[in-house]
């Protein structure tokens, strides 16, 4: 079970950040091929992405890249680049259609043909718009290879014609129809970035709004915020207690060779089970056990 | 009968504000009988905005004395007008905690006949004490001075011009000099007392229009690190010291002034204030951090030999458990009672650290020159727990090494090294080890850290050292530790 | 192969600035200035040609200043002002 708590957003075109990035920590790293490289530097970024790709050892961090679209002149080539380096995850940015992500899979599948190595990469979705919120369970469903759904609330916000504000009310039909669309499909459900790191505090209360809602995780721009998501996302001593009980009772049940699990009288039915083991490594994750 | 006083009767108001010591630079180096091949000497507490060395220096090579030994607490890049004197045989020897900038790379490529002498500043304390150092003349940097000579490095007047805080580092030059010349910016009326520097050491007092510029010792703001990587040292620290078994009320604790071993004493304020633990006394380099801490109660005394900015200097002033320390106190190895004896933790950092656990903050990893001592073997040496905050690498420059380039503090009393890839502890501490590995702290052998360097960077070729001595570096116990050769300047 | 003259990279630290223009003979002919010269001058100039010779390239004059870059900032740049140099891209 692979934890999404900080997804760590580092520019493409930066050899200093790309090569510094894990010491921080985030669960996932995401180099961006994308918005935060100009044009000039789409050729440039997208070298260096690969070469550190295939030599820096990132330890368990998950690798994510974020390509440009395939309507633009680099996303393919962008695709063959990433593949061949061995990336974890291929980003989508600005994702409206189930089709959209099926065009990306077979571009994918065919670097991979190249290579021998067919289904070994995953596809993740950023969804910023009207219509990508629409149809999110459709592409959170259009390929076995979806590991995740994002939100990007900069363009979605100016899609819908209005101002992100702190509280985020205009991002919460986005977020919650995310996060509903994600857990339909069996997938992660990740939440925007927030970029004022002068204020600690408005960001802390987004993180623990996000978690509420029941997001897997956030995207960060800075070490500073992964320390602040990792707590909020910690789990309490009494859900820990709680989950190894059910854990307990689950191995009970399996040793017995029932196929029913009990707890205190009470049948224990799989999604419970999945959360109990999901608390369980985010406890082993916050050094708590 | 003769019923004139044979007593001077005159109203004392004037002599408040003047006396025979008072006089020019000039004069006063004519007075203290300097000859060529004298030794004179300085203290750096303006750090990066001294002025008298180089006004000082200056006046001595223009009345025509050669073969000098310069005996300075330390030196920085702005004693790059020596680098002329020196050439022109006015500075023949110089003796130093340290060097940085042009005067040290020109050192380093190969400038001076003889070798530059380098102690840690207990070391300077103990040479000075006991007559290895003799210093003729020390000219010694003041903010405020009375006619008659008492001395501090701050001033109570209205016409404070300077402030460094405390003058720890001049005060065995005051005790011990044969002759002392206080150069003040606010000569202000008898008696300037307290103060570290007392009259009965003073021979002459030479007013000028600046000593220093107290923008350079450190801004009045709190230097707080923003950068990522030195939080996330500061903070692995800070989880060292809390579990390190060192951590209950009464204790002690150093830090030096490197951008990581400063934050690190904010990341265990909070727990100090939940476990309801207060300190003893901080020692050192005393900061703004340290100060305000102080005031709220966790920390009872603070020993200051070095004021690291305006907040630690002003609290020196007028605050009475903020008290100033000399050097001899602090650190001194032939002082049994000196206060790095009671320290429990220190968090210094390193250049380089080698597997051995030998630190280098002299020479850089280019052979050149750019850094100083400081206090790092005598606290390192003393204190029960002694803990290196060092990235693992800077840029391409590998931090944790085979062998480190000079030797300037003995592994053997190393305990912890802290880096963003894991924490090294010293074999001979498995206490500690088994402390912060059940803690749960990242804990990995430094063979491994060396390793992980290199996987990242590459091995690196050595260093073009060529067979000129130009450094001896002197071990707390006196004795040659290692010798410093020049290196090749670079094609550019 | 025809090269023309191109740059890639910057002067950050961590980074490599890349500069190439034709040689007059054959052979890579490298000028480098870096912050790690006596440590890793060599290694650098190895990756540099290396890199180059890999491409296709194997006359050229070089100009580096190097900023402490790794190895593969060393490559991604050299191959990023090749790109530009010859007009062939290293992507189908």
């Amino acid at each position: 079970m692979r934890l999404r708590r900080t997804m760590m957003f580092v520019p493409g075109n930066n050899p200093a950040m790309i090569q510094d990035a894990h010491i921080y920590h985030p669960d996932a790293i995401m180099l961006d091929l994308e918005d935060s490289v100009t044009i000039a530097q789409k050729e440039a970024a997208r070298l260096l992405v690969y070469h550190a790709l295939k030599t820096i050892d990132y330890g368990d961090t998950e690798m994510v890249v974020r390509i440009n679209p395939l309507s633009t002149p680099y996303g393919k080539k962008d695709i063959e680049a990433v593949v061949k380096a061995g990336v974890h995850v291929v980003r989508m940015p600005k994702t409206e259609t189930a089709e959209e992500v099926k065009e990306v899979e077979r571009e994918i599948l065919r670097v991979e043909n190249s290579l021998g190595c067919p289904g070994r990469t995953k596809i993740m979705a950023a969804i910023e718009s009207a219509l990508g919120v629409v149809n999110a369970y459709a592409i959170a469903t259009a390929s076995d290879r979806m590991m995740g759904i994002a939100l990007g609330a900069e363009d979605y916000c100016a899609n819908l014609k209005t101002q992100r504000t702190p509280e985020g009310i205009e991002l919460l039909l986005a977020r919650q129809t995310i996060v509903v669309a994600a857990r339909a499909a069996g997938i992660d459900a990740l939440d925007t970035v927030y970029s004022n790191l002068n204020d600690m505090e408005t960001f802390r209360k987004e993180v623990e709004l996000i978690k509420k809602l029941g997001f897997d995780g956030k995207s960060i721009i800075n070490p500073r915020q992964i320390e602040i998501v990792n707590e909020v996302f910690a789990p309490k001593d009494k859900d820990i207690e709680k989950a190894q009980a059910i854990i307990a009772a689950m191995e009970e049940a399996r040793q017995k060779g029932s196929g029913v699990i009990a707890l205190n009288g009470k049948m224990v039915d799989r999604p419970v089970v999945l959360r109990a083991q999901r608390t369980i490594e985010l406890a082993k994750a916050s050094g708590l056990i | 009968m003769n019923h004139i006083a044979s007593k001077n009767i005159e109203p004392r108001t004037n002599k408040l504000t003047n006396s025979h010591k008072v006089v020019g630079l000039e004069e006063a180096i004519r007075r203290t009988n300097l000859r060529n091949g004298m030794t004179i000497s300085f203290h750096h507490h303006f750090r990066g905005g001294d002025k008298v060395v180089n006004m000082v220096v200056d006046k001595l090579a223009q009345m025509g004395y050669k073969d000098l030994h310069l005996a300075a607490s330390s030196l920085t890049d702005v004693h790059e007008p020596l680098i002329e004197h020196i050439r022109n045989g006015v500075i023949t020897r110089i003796s130093t905690s340290g060097l940085r900038g042009r005067l040290a790379q020109e050192i380093s490529f190969g400038l001076m006949k003889e070798p530059v002498v380098f102690r840690s500043h207990g070391s300077r304390a103990s040479a000075i004490a006991n007559s290895e150092i003799h210093i003729d003349v020390a000219f010694l940097a003041a903010s405020s001075s009375d006619p008659m000579g008492n001395a501090a490095g701050y001033s109570r007047s209205a016409n404070a011009k300077s402030i460094c805080g405390s003058i720890g580092y001049a005060l065995p030059d005051a005790q011990y000099a044969d002759k002392v010349v206080i150069i003040t910016d606010d000569l202000v009326p008898y008696p300037n007392r307290p103060s570290g520097i007392v009259e009965m050491d003073v021979d002459y007092v030479v007013v000028v229009d600046s000593v220093g510029d107290s923008s350079k010792i450190a801004s009045g703001a709190i230097r707080d690190t923003k950068n990522p990587r030195d939080i996330l040292l500061a903070q692995q620290a800070a989880k060292v010291i809390i579990n390190s078994g060192y951590f209950n009320t009464g204790f002690s604790i150093q830090t030096g002034s490197g951008g990581a071993s400063l934050a690190a004493v904010k990341y265990i304020r909070q727990s100090m204030i939940d476990r309801n633990i207060k300190a003893s006394f901080a020692l050192g380099g005393i900061t703004a951090h340290m100060v305000r801490m102080h005031q709220e109660g966790l920390i009872e005394r603070l020993l200051d030999v070095q004021s690291f900015d305006r907040v630690a200097a002003e609290s020196l002033m007028s605050d009475r458990m903020h008290k100033e320390i000399s050097s001899i106190e602090y650190a001194s190895p032939t002082e049994p009672g000196s206060a790095t004896h009671f320290l429990d933790i220190v968090i210094l950092s390193a250049l380089e650290v080698d597997t051995n656990f030998n630190v280098n903050v002299l020479v850089g990893s280019d052979g050149i020159i750019r850094g100083a001592i400081g206090g790092h073997p005598d606290t390192a040496a003393d204190a029960a727990l002694s803990i290196i905050v060092c990235p693992l690498i800077r840029g391409r420059i590998p931090c944790v090494v085979d062998k480190v380039t000079t030797l300037i503090t003995p592994g053997n009393t190393v305990d912890v090294v802290v880096t963003e890839y894991g924490i090294a502890v010293n074999p001979l501490r498995p206490d500690i080890k088994q402390k912060l590995q059940e803690a749960k702290l990242n804990i990995l052998d430094i063979n491994i850290l060396k390793e992980k360097a290199e996987q990242i960077i590459g091995k690196p070729q050595p260093l073009p050292f060529g067979n000129k001595t130009i450094g001896v570096v002197l071990g707390r116990d006196g004795s040659v530790i290692d010798e410093i050769k020049n290196i090749e300047a670079k094609d550019m | 192969m025809k090269i023309n003259q191109a740059t890639a990279g910057t002067l950050e630290s961590g980074d490599i600035m890349i500069n190439l223009s034709p040689a007059d003979n054959e052979g890579i002919s490298i000028e480098l200035n870096s912050t790690v010269e006596y440590q890793f001058g060599k290694q650098i100039r190895s990756v540099i040609e290396e890199t180059l010779r890999s491409l296709g390239i194997t006359s050229a004059l070089v100009r580096a200043t190097d900023k402490g870059a790794l190895d593969c900032t060393i490559r991604a740049r050299v191959t990023a002002a090749a790109t530009k140099a010859t007009g062939k891209d290293v992507w189908e």
